[in-house]
């Protein structure tokens, strides 16, 4: 150990190497941090550019733009891009900047494992977006890709897409171990568990998620190979198989999935809520509990996403009971977030403007939640546009919403330069009128009865859809300013003292803005 | 009581609305015709208002947070962080809620568990991408394929009243009777749903699933296939016919006439011209979504017929391909699908139709006598 911490009397000639290599070769948390955000962004881009064909072909009834073979597999793509390549990839970048200087770390535990797991995502995703050039086209079986549609009736490209998530499973697995290492060895002197900033907790948590869920994943995707390729019947009812075995498996990962999406922003929020509000965060120690009880849970609600699929009637009641418990630690949640606001100092840059949307819009998602966890109710919801609504109101408000704040929030430690205020509150506004005016109709649309996954529509869903699709274009415009937005941030602008938030604590806020490229070589003293 | 006093309303506003498609800008699910979908309506009713008194009350505080506890009021920020009571008491009071709310909706899936003892029993089976209707107490049944033209899909003509949700052969029950529905598929995972009825259920191969209905107001109701299926996963639709029983006891009788009818077909000797008029109208049903009408395919997934190996060279094969299917492929076993004549009428049409002359007949004894060599 000690032969480690000698070093740092070296430190001020161990900058970045220059060129490419840097990148290439970099062990540096802080490099490989911006990699990962600028490669999520760049693949929300691109999962983003999928929606607005999705939503393009959806503005009138009828087929005007594209195929059903491509619509599917453009609905199939924009999911798994945007779950496994912008969503995660964007909170792994966050962790890799923020855990080492939240918690007073020189880097990650693993810094080379680190630079391993950043350079697997380019190329899975090179792999997966190649099979769209490739013969029968991409995935077309939509990103849950349910088997028999995905094994016997799938393009020849799943075999590729098979590799693509398995190399995705691999990189998610190393970071979550370089998470957990970091966070249980490398805490400053001082700083116990409970009193890690919130950021911190809701990562560990969400890194032990990936580990016992990604090889799941992996699983049913090898399931899936063996049954393709090698004459397997694990999924085929001909072969003595069980179509439903891949749901329960799928959703075992699945379900833990989404909150491995939305519990690092959860713990972003919970930082940011309190610096703009001038006044501690209220009940820590509660925030921490609910995480861990909405962790817990996820392993023991997967067939709520299967009520219709003809599971027994205890079944049935066990995954509903089960699916309505998660709503009172998310309750907690919430409620302590208003708290921490009331009577509080607030003021609304754009961090907390995405913080507050979130908290709003977040818990709009999880009535809606809470409504599909009524298995009766369930029966007319499910597979509607009811459920599109529900999950992206918790994917986009909940998880990109905390990816802003946390951006905008991390920026000028990042950069050494303010952002433009102005225009993040115009990315802001735009982005929550759009997002609103593109999600909140699909709740209608799907009441009304219209299934999702379908490339064209019965007459009397046209005024929503229209609506809605005017909301996506006005969202996904309004991302190249936020791209425009942290450019200029990069590229100069006002000068970020160390600590640019008025009530912001911890301490990344103690070092200089831009944090220079080695930090913390000696552990801070937590008093 | 309430059921008919909403069926009432409904029955009032669709007399007030007829003449016109269904009122475009619905906000909310409609209550439907059965007591199950009844049962729901009221339970999301429920739960949506009760999301609407929390919603209020959180958003309520937060609000007046942001309106009055502005730092540019000059307002200063207070010092609480924790409060054990209130904490445990807001931990509490939503458990209590969620447990008043499973009650109805735990009564609500009792009841809808309870598939025993039905009048009619039918068989649902989804194939890519049309409806199998077996009514088995009466051995007959039929295909509902999607009746929307090509010409409306692709913006070259009107749109129709019931774009998307129109078919050639509806499903057609009594009302007043507890139906059956045994609900399976053939190849992909399917699912069949009627919102009136509130009955949504999973097609699956090699499952079996049950689940029932009565509906009490005749009329027809639409609905679609709500689980990916493929390609044409938006153009499988469901309709549900529910008339009298004196008019469900005619139509049944017609077809189990026409069911008859259809097996003294094979017996009977066929020319090449009636197998030609029979084989066309098949392939449009059946084969055309994918070879297109005129034979030319939609290669690679979907190979031409025009001119092709298989519908000129060895017969075997031709059969073999059609009764049995391509493993591994979206081209389906029609055997069981389809009855000896039209599987010889389809065969024998594809052999001679768009310049593919090869002036071969098959007739239906040569389909029954492969099927039993095999």
């Amino acid at each position: 150990m000690s032969a480690v911490i000698d070093t740092h009397a070296q430190d001020h000639h161990h900058g970045p190497a220059k060129g490419f290599s840097r990148w290439l070769l970099t062990t540096n948390h802080k490099d490989i941090g911006s990699m990962y955000l600028i490669f999520s962004f760049a693949m929300f881009l691109l999962g983003g550019s999928m929606a607005m064909v999705i939503r393009a072909e959806l503005f009138q009834p009828g087929l005007q733009i594209v195929e059903p073979e491509f619509f599917n597999q453009m609905t199939t793509m924009h999911g798994l891009i945007m779950v496994f390549g912008a969503v995660m990839p964007a909170f792994v970048g966050l962790a890799n900047w923020m855990i080492p200087l939240m918690i007073g770390a020189p880097d990650m535990a693993l810094p080379r494992m680190n630079n391993w797991s950043f350079w697997l995502l380019p190329c899975a995703f090179l792999i997966l977006v190649s099979t769209l050039f490739m013969e029968g086209g991409a995935p077309n079986f939509g990103w849950t890709f349910y088997a028999p549609l995905s094994t016997t009736y799938g393009p020849p490209s799943t075999t590729f897409f098979i590799f693509a998530v398995h190399i995705m499973g691999v990189s998610s697995i190393m970071g979550a171990i370089n998470v957990i290492a970091t966070i249980l060895n490398l805490r400053a002197p001082g700083m116990t568990l409970m009193k890690m900033p919130l950021f911190v907790w809701t990562w560990l948590i969400t890194a032990f998620l990936l580990i016992a869920v990604m090889p799941v994943l992996a699983g049913v995707v090898t399931m899936m190979l063996m049954d393709i390729n090698f004459g397997t019947s694990f999924f085929n009812a001909a072969g003595g198989g069980d179509p439903v075995l891949f749901q329960h498996v799928f959703w075992f990962f699945g379900h833990p999935e989404v909150y491995i999406m939305i519990l690092p922003a959860f713990g972003a929020v919970s930082e940011i809520i309190p610096a703009f509000s001038r006044k501690r965060l209220f009940g820590y120690a509660s925030m921490v509990y609910a995480v861990g009880a909405i962790a817990l849970l996820s392993f023991v609600v997967w067939a709520h996403h299967m009520f219709t699929v003809g599971i027994p009637i205890a079944g049935q009641l066990f995954f509903m009971y089960a699916t309505m418990l998660i709503a009172v630690p998310t309750g907690v949640k919430v409620f302590n977030w208003v708290a921490t606001m009331f009577r509080g100092s607030l003021s609304f840059e754009a961090p907390m403007l995405f913080s507050v949307a979130f908290v709003i819009l977040f818990t709009i998602g999880g009535f809606s939640g809470l409504m599909l966890a009524i298995a009766p109710a369930d029966f007319q919801y499910h597979d509607t546009y009811f459920v599109v609504a529900h999950f992206h109101y918790v994917l986009v408000p909940g998880a990109i919403f905390g990816i802003f704040a946390s951006a905008y929030y991390w920026l000028p430690k990042w950069t050494g330069h303010m952002y433009d205020e102005t225009l993040a509150q115009t990315h802001f506004w735009l982005s929550f009128v759009g997002m609103n005016l593109a999600f909140f109709p699909m709740h209608f649309l799907g009441l009304a009865g219209m299934p999702r996954r379908i490339p064209d529509y019965a007459l009397q869903f046209a005024d929503f859809n229209m609506v809605s699709s005017i909301g996506a274009f006005m969202f996904g415009a309004s991302q190249l300013l936020f791209l425009f937005i942290v450019v200029k941030c990069v590229r100069g602008g006002e000068k970020a003292p160390a600590k640019p938030w008025e009530g912001s604590e911890g301490l990344e806020w103690t070092i200089p803005s831009p944090a220079p490229y080695h930090t913390f070589s000696t552990p801070p003293e937590i008093k | 009581m309430r059921v008919h006093a909403k069926r009432a309303g409904a029955l009032l506003g669709a007399s007030l609305v007829s003449g016109q498609a269904m009122a475009d800008w619905t906000l909310n699910m409609a209550p439907g015709v059965t007591g199950t979908s009844n049962e729901i309506y009221d339970l999301h009713m429920t739960i949506l208002w009760i999301c609407v008194v929390i919603g209020i009350a959180v958003f309520g505080v937060m609000f007046w947070s942001i309106f009055a506890h502005r730092k540019s009021k000059g307002y200063k920020a207070a010092h609480f962080h924790e409060h054990t009571s209130v904490e445990v008491l807001w931990t509490i009071i939503p458990f209590v809620i969620l447990v008043v709310m499973a009650i109805p909706a735990t009564a609500t899936l009792v009841d809808m568990y309870d598939s025993a003892e039905a009048d009619i029993d039918i068989k649902i089976t989804g194939y890519q991408w049309r409806w199998k209707y077996d009514y088995i107490d009466d051995e007959f049944g039929f295909f509902s394929n999607t009746t929307t033209p090509q010409d409306q899909i692709y913006n070259r003509l009107d749109k129709g009243e019931n774009y998307l949700l129109e078919v050639d052969n509806p499903m057609v029950i009594p009302v007043g009777k507890k139906i059956r529905f045994l609900v399976t598929a053939s190849d992909v995972i399917h699912s069949w749903w009627v919102p009136a009825f509130g009955v949504k259920k999973d097609a699956i191969p090699g499952f079996v699933n049950e689940t029932w209905t009565r509906v009490d107001e005749p009329g027809i109701y639409r609905g679609q296939c709500t689980e990916l299926c493929g390609r044409l996963h938006g153009f499988m639709p469901v309709v549900v016919k529910a008339v009298p029983q004196e008019e469900y006891d005619e139509w049944k009788a017609e077809q189990v006439a026409n069911a008859e009818r259809e097996r003294e077909l094979t017996e009977k000797d066929w020319n090449l011209d009636e197998l030609m008029e029979r084989g066309e109208s098949v392939y449009a049903s059946n084969c055309a979504a994918c070879h297109q009408a005129d034979g030319s395919g939609a290669p690679p997934a979907f190979p031409a017929l025009k001119g092709s190996a298989i519908a000129t060279e060895d017969l075997e094969a031709h059969l073999d391909v059609v009764v049995n299917g391509v493993s591994g492929t979206s081209m389906q076993a029609f055997g069981e699908q389809l009855s000896e004549v039209d599987l010889a009428a389809v065969i024998t049409f594809e052999r001679n139709a768009w310049g593919n002359d090869t002036g071969e007949m098959v007739t239906p004894k040569d389909v029954f006598d492969y099927k039993n060599r095999e």
